[in-house]
């Protein structure tokens, strides 16, 4: 790159930039003025909506199930479902997804069903991560959708090598990947996003600036304009937007996925949004924000916004609003009953897919297991059930996952 | 059959790899037009072009993340990190990802197309930074596969399996051979299998197991040993996870007497697992207290390495010591 060369000393800081932020609908469901409506047809807004809706109905309830004991944790993704649905909705629904924990809204809105969303919540014999990893850890190979893992940012460069493989596919798919604006400290962040800029990937690196991670909030992770001008330092395409604006976001998506799959340019989105909920069931707000801070962030309901905007096209009615709520509510209701009556996986998937084949070591260690547990079948009544049962039901699974 | 340096056979394996399968992918630092420090990757951005050989930025845990998702995607990287003392950074790609894909997601996605090369080990005025012997903290972790070649016909031939192999590999090189250590290669495709010792040597007397570079270090102490009349019987064990404890149980069984040595520190060095599993399964056998000849529990040294490193007279004594006990 030329450079100009001066003669007296003159420190930056990066305040000679600022970064505007993208914003289609106003907090009662209007469009700015100069604002133009994006390409969303009326089912797939619909979808969209109702994917939302679905997401919140399925955070109240789970939240509750777990503050009655039934659950052991949960994570909400409340305030946040515009960021993560409108991201999703502008995306092939064969793109990948790399997400953090927090967007299950991703999933529901590409069709995983309440039952897949329970078998995995209740870690029983029908999740398909075999109940090896805690709630809200979800995966679907044919939803394209990474299975999550609990350490944060790892997915980041993850998705930088997926979708490069995509490129040397040509198959004109691209990755997206979630994070919050803590993750974006960890140093896998800045390795992703170098690596994609420099190997040319396509790639999209979708921020969540939710102010929180999890009671330290962003004044305390950076001193910069948030984690959009980092862009600059890798030479990538930027866009802050609106995150509780779905048009604004599902926009900025779209044009970013033509960047990443015609261009082969890596793009960072910056979505400005707040956690309404706690970070999780373990969590509690009240000590370290005030009320009337996330009371400010509840009239910005990102929910509610994309509802009035329909309801103003017609869209969506009162009517449908009630139905699909009270659907959703037994939906999930009736599921959560089914789900966590399940039994949990058999014994054997404590040491399948460790490697591809269970090794010899593995299996000698397995057969001594099952030996104690004959001799003390009252002291592991899952292990010693699934051993009475003597059947592998591993595979008995629900389809295609 | 040709003649090759371990280097050579190296690279012969990820030119016979890549000519087979085009989602075989080789990348790390220098690795691209450069060949890489040693040289491993020699010729084959030329070969194969841009796309499937090339530098990385300097970011081991880039390196490593973007390997776990070219490999989840479904092709076959071939990452390399520089010196396996650098491999630190990208421990928690290793130790957390890699390692746990296919586990955690009940077999949906899995990383086993993953291979990561490093160059391990002292004896060339290395120091600190550039002589480690890591294979402990990965043995440690379920998941990896761990292996290590002695010389370059097992480099060719255990290289190939790894590519292949349906599980992650991690594929530690003794740098220390990569150009002393020359021998008779086939130049067609082979493999060796993954997870099998090799006995070297037979004897009656007394078992010796090791990997890698070590292995050339245990013959020198034999041949002092056999001069004595005492028979040795030698075994490469080849991969660290899994390990073949079958072949070395059934050597000790014979000989009732086993020194491990590896150049690694040895408080948490995998001596004292192959130890534990060894005195577990032949109690009543053993004629002698089972010895290990390691580095010492310090960071690796620069003048003193001759005096740190578990060379071939340490050993010497280890096994008069065990057969004199």
């Amino acid at each position: 790159m030329m450079t100009n060369h001066v003669h007296q000393p003159a420190f930056m800081t990066g305040d000679e930039f600022s970064i505007d932020t993208f914003s289609l609908l106003d907090a009662e469901g209007e469009l700015y003025r100069g604002a133009s409506e994006p390409a969303l047809e009326r089912d797939h807004a619909r979808r969209l909506y109702q994917a939302m809706l679905a997401t919140r109905i399925l955070d109240e309830r789970m939240m509750a199930a777990q503050r009655q004991g039934r659950l052991s944790f949960y994570m909400q993704c409340v305030g946040e479902e515009a960021a993560v649905i409108g991201a999703t909705a502008a995306l092939d629904d064969a793109d990948m997804i790399m997400a953090q924990y927090r967007e299950q809204g991703a999933l529901m809105y590409r069709g995983f069903s309440i039952d897949e969303f329970m078998n995995q919540l209740f870690g029983n014999e029908l999740d398909y991560g075999k109940g090896r990893q805690m709630p809200v850890h979800y995966g679907s190979r044919k939803l394209h959708y990474m299975t999550i893992s609990s350490p944060l940012a790892t997915q980041i460069p993850q998705a930088t090598g997926y979708a490069y493989g995509q490129k040397l596919a040509g198959d004109g798919l691209c990755t997206l990947t979630f994070f919050g604006e803590g993750a974006a400290s960890e140093g896998d962040f800045h390795a992703a996003l170098n690596m994609a800029s420099v190997h040319k990937v396509p790639v999209i690196f979708f921020c969540r600036n939710n102010g929180y991670a999890i009671s330290t909030p962003a004044v305390e992770q950076f001193a910069a304009d948030g984690i959009a001008p980092r862009a600059f330092g890798y030479h990538m395409h930027v866009i802050r937007v609106d995150g509780n604006d779905v048009l604004a976001v599902f926009e900025a998506t779209r044009q970013a996925r033509k960047i990443a799959v015609e261009q082969n340019q890596p793009v960072l989105i910056e979505a400005m949004t707040y956690r309404l909920a706690a970070h999780s069931s373990s969590d509690d707000p009240s000590g370290y924000r005030l009320k009337s801070e996330e009371e400010t962030w509840r009239l910005k309901d990102p929910v509610l916004r994309m509802q009035k905007w329909l309801m103003k096209k017609g869209w969506w009615s009162e009517e449908e609003e009630t139905r699909e709520q009270e659907t959703r509510r037994q939906e999930v209701l009736d599921t959560m009953k089914r789900a966590e009556k399940r039994t949990a996986p058999p014994l054997e998937s404590l040491v399948s897919d460790v490697y591809a084949d269970v090794t010899p070591e593995l299996q000698r260690q397995f057969d001594q297991l099952k030996k104690h547990i004959r001799r003390y079948p009252e002291a592991y009544p899952r292990g010693a059930r699934s051993l009475d049962l003597d059947v592998d039901t591993a595979n008995d699974a629900q389809g295609d996952a | 059959m040709a003649t090759m340096n371990m280097l050579q056979a190296i690279n012969n394996a990820l030119d016979i790899a890549m000519a087979e399968d085009e989602k075989v992918i080789c990348f790390g630092e220098d690795v691209g037009i450069f060949g890489g420090v040693f040289r491993a990757t020699s010729h084959l951005q030329e070969k194969y072009g841009k796309a499937r050989c090339f530098n990385t930025p300097l970011v081991e845990q880039g390196i490593i993340g973007f390997a776990n998702g070219l490999a989840a995607q479904g092709s076959v990287p071939v990452a390399e990190i520089q010196f396996a003392d650098y491999i630190f950074p990208a421990f928690d790609q290793i130790v957390n990802e890699t390692a746990k894909y296919r586990y955690r997601s009940g077999d949906l996605f899995n990383v086993g197309g993953l291979t990561i090369r490093t160059p391990y080990g002292g004896g060339i005025a290395g120091g600190l930074y550039h002589s480690q012997s890591p294979e402990a903290y990965f043995t440690h972790t379920p998941g990896l596969k761990v292996v290590v070649p002695r010389n370059p016909y097992q480099a060719k031939g255990l290289l190939l399996a790894a590519i292949r192999d349906p599980d992650p590999v991690l594929f530690l090189e003794p740098k220390r051979l990569y150009r002393a250590s020359v021998g008779e290669v086939p130049e067609d495709d082979y493999q060796l299998q993954i997870g099998e010792a090799d006995v070297i040597k037979e004897g009656s007397d007394i078992t010796l197991v090791g990997w890698g570079a070590q292995m050339e270090v245990i013959g020198k102490a034999v041949e002092l040993a056999e001069e004595q009349g005492i028979a040795c019987e030698v075994i490469d064990l080849r991969s660290l996870l899994p390990w073949d404890a079958d072949t070395v149980v059934e050597s000790v069984l014979k000989t009732g007497r086993l020194v491990v040595s590896h150049e690694a520190p040895l408080t948490g060095g995998f001596a004292g697992e192959i130890a534990a599993t060894v005195q577990e399964r032949c109690f009543l056998y053993l004629e002698s207290p089972i010895r290990r000849v390691t580095g010492l529990d310090t960071p690796f040294p620069l003048a003193l390495e001759k005096e740190y490193l578990p060379d071939h007279l340490k050993i010497f004594e280890a096994i008069r010591e065990s057969v004199n006990f």
